[in-house]
């Protein structure tokens, strides 16, 4: 097991608090592995690699197999991701219903590019591989929910609204607001993360 | 409406195939899903019954056993589980208590996949309803048969939907698939007998109790009995769910949803094959086309090439790595397809692609890498002209 250095412990105290009450609560057995980083990445919008250190300790694993599962699968994520994430499917029956167009404007409504983050830290843009919306195509999830039979200027509407709410936010939180919404530097220790959304937030923009 | 046919699933009576079940001994109820002659509904067309059956013979030294709902649905043009678990999710879970029952197992798992986070509550609900209803936990319906579920949420990995991969996941690790043999039915999760099924393979297992084994043997073909619900979808009119009977006519499927005009059809999703209309008459069953249920219809007007190259991206994308055939080969199909539709690829390369497909499936580890070339090398297969017409004159 390796042990951090104590200013990396003081630095990270509530992460370090956080993962604590997960292993408390689903076990420090391996097959808790999951459930805790899935948990862990709603908390915090990200798993980081202290984070991942944490929890192979708790777990009496190394980090490089922790590392190994958080890379492994789509939905953890190791880099702070946006307010608002948007997964648009890019698989077949999606392409073949107009899913290129959508991609296009959700590029240029949000100036970035697909696996990016807005610098203002309010919107993180992902491709999906099938969401199984293929009836309703194109579909993305949004937040981890289902939007069916998206089209080009509801995308635009979707990201002016939703803008528009995290500015609203921001602006009515103050200080304390802005430093959460950050997509700079690592989430972890970097003030309270936003738990209102998430994957068991309400569907926001159903 | 999500489901475009009369849904025979949504007329079987609540709990009448696990009150039928629990009045038959475990080994009858085995026996019964035998002579139903269902196979598994994922599409790969193992049979049930003798799933059950080995799952229930193998050693237990705690005298523990898993039964494991694959709700990973993960291929592409593939919803008809979503739909089942929004709209019958008792029915599933029935299903797995029947499972358990008939396997001696007390322990059930349904692995969720993460794109279907926001069913979680609604099913969570269900099974917090059937607790209270005496459906789950101990002495279910006053039988002394112990039967829980509890749902565990996939992160995202299409790999994850092979029954190995899945266990590998559950157990909090990369989900690469296992070599086999063991199969899960003797060393699955925790080493222990596992039987994974597909969510659909649970809802007729219900309804094979609740009607009888007969019932659902008289419908389909003789080595393909039962109806199949089949997600449909690409370029047709009526998208969607449909119920059709096994040896169901491709041609049948695609009129349905109004694709008449289609010039092929993908069966099976992405791992499928790619069927072209002058073969629409050919059957949706384990002994012609197999599916776990997608068809994706494609119109008159379209590149095949360009389905296949979004169709090799995914398997790219979702290649977990692990061997050489499919991790690096997947990568040269795609350069391969790109090349092609530049029209920069000569037609010995052309070749040698279809040599690297064919190395890929008996090479590749898993059901993934083996069937990863299958729709590249069905078009090129039977749209031979329209491929070759890709090619520049005099590049050999």
């Amino acid at each position: 097991m390796t042990m951090l250095p104590t200013e990396v412990v003081q630095d990270n105290a509530d992460l370090i608090e956080a993962i604590d009450a997960l292993v408390a609560r689903y076990g420090n057995d391996r097959s808790a592995l999951i459930p805790i980083l899935q948990e862990l990445r709603q908390q915090r919008r990200q798993i980081s690699d202290v984070a991942m250190q944490v929890v192979a300790n708790r777990l009496g694993i190394t980090p490089v197999d922790v590392q190994g599962v958080v890379t492994f699968y789509h939905f953890l994520d190791t880099k702070p991701t946006g307010t608002h994430v948007i997964h648009l499917c890019r698989t077949i029956s999606c392409a073949m219903a107009g899913m290129e167009s959508i991609a296009t404007r959700l590029e240029n409504e949000l100036g970035i590019s697909f696996g990016e983050t807005t610098p203002d830290g309010f919107f993180t843009l992902e491709w999906a591989n099938c969401i199984g919306m293929c009836a309703t195509a194109p579909a993305m999830l949004l937040n981890r929910q289902a939007l069916p039979r998206v089209t080009p200027d509801e995308a635009s509407e979707l990201v002016a609204r939703l803008r528009a709410e995290c500015l609203a936010q921001r602006s009515g939180n103050g200080a304390n607001g802005a430093a959460h919404g950050s997509a700079h530097g690592p989430a972890d220790g970097n003030g309270a993360p936003d738990r209102t959304s998430g994957a068991s937030g309400p569907p926001t923009g159903a | 409406m999500s489901v475009r046919t009369p849904m025979t699933l949504a007329t079987i009576e609540a709990e009448q195939g696990l009150r039928a079940a629990l009045a038959l001994a475990p080994e009858e109820v085995v026996a019964t899903i035998k002579e139903s002659g269902m196979k598994g509904r994922g599409g790969a067309g193992f049979p049930t019954g003798v799933k059950w059956g080995l799952a229930a013979e193998a050693p237990a030294p705690d005298g523990v056993r898993y039964v494991v709902c694959n709700a990973d649905e993960g291929e592409p043009g593939t919803f008809k589980d979503r739909v089942l678990l929004s709209e019958l999710p008792d029915l599933v879970f029935e299903g797995m208590t029947i499972g358990g029952y008939a396997i001696g197992s007390a322990h059930g798992i349904c692995y969720l996949r993460g794109e279907y986070v926001y069913l979680l509550e609604d099913l969570e609900a269900c099974l917090a309803r059937r607790r209270e209803a005496g459906l789950l936990g101990r002495d279910v319906l006053g039988s002394g048969f112990d039967f829980d579920i509890e749902i565990h949420l996939g992160s995202g990995a299409y790999v994850c939907g092979e029954e190995t991969a899945l266990i590998e996941s559950l157990e909090g690790r990369r989900g690469e698939p296992r070599n086999r043999p063991p199969f899960p039915v003797v060393s699955g999760f925790h080493g222990a007998p596992t039987v994974v099924n597909n969510v659909e393979t649970f809802a007729w297992a219900a309804a094979i109790l609740a009607r009888g084994a007969d019932w659902f043997a008289h419908i389909g073909t003789d080595r393909s009995t039962g109806p199949k619900l089949l997600s449909v979808s690409g370029d047709v009119e009526r998208p969607g769910v449909y119920e059709f009977p096994l040896g169901v006519s491709i041609r049948e499927v695609v009129e349905a949803a109004g694709g008449g005009e289609a010039k092929a059809a993908i069966v099976g999703g992405a791992a499928g094959t790619c069927v072209p209309a002058r073969d629409f008459d050919r059957a949706i069953s384990y002994e012609d086309v197999s599916t776990g249920g997608a068809v994706i219809v494609v119109g008159p007007w379209r590149d095949l090439l360009e389905v296949a190259e979004n169709l090799q991206w995914f398997f790219v994308n979702e290649s977990c790595g692990q061997c050489t055939p499919c991790r690096v080969g997947n990568i040269k199909l795609l350069e391969g397809i790109r090349r092609l539709r530049a029209g920069e690829l000569s037609r010995r390369e052309l070749d040698d692609l279809v040599g690297l497909g064919h190395t890929m499936q008996i090479a590749s580890k898993c059901g993934l890498g083996q069937a990863a070339p299958n729709v590249l090398l069905s078009i090129i297969e039977h749209y031979r002209a329209e491929v070759l017409g890709h090619i520049p004159v005099g590049a050999r």
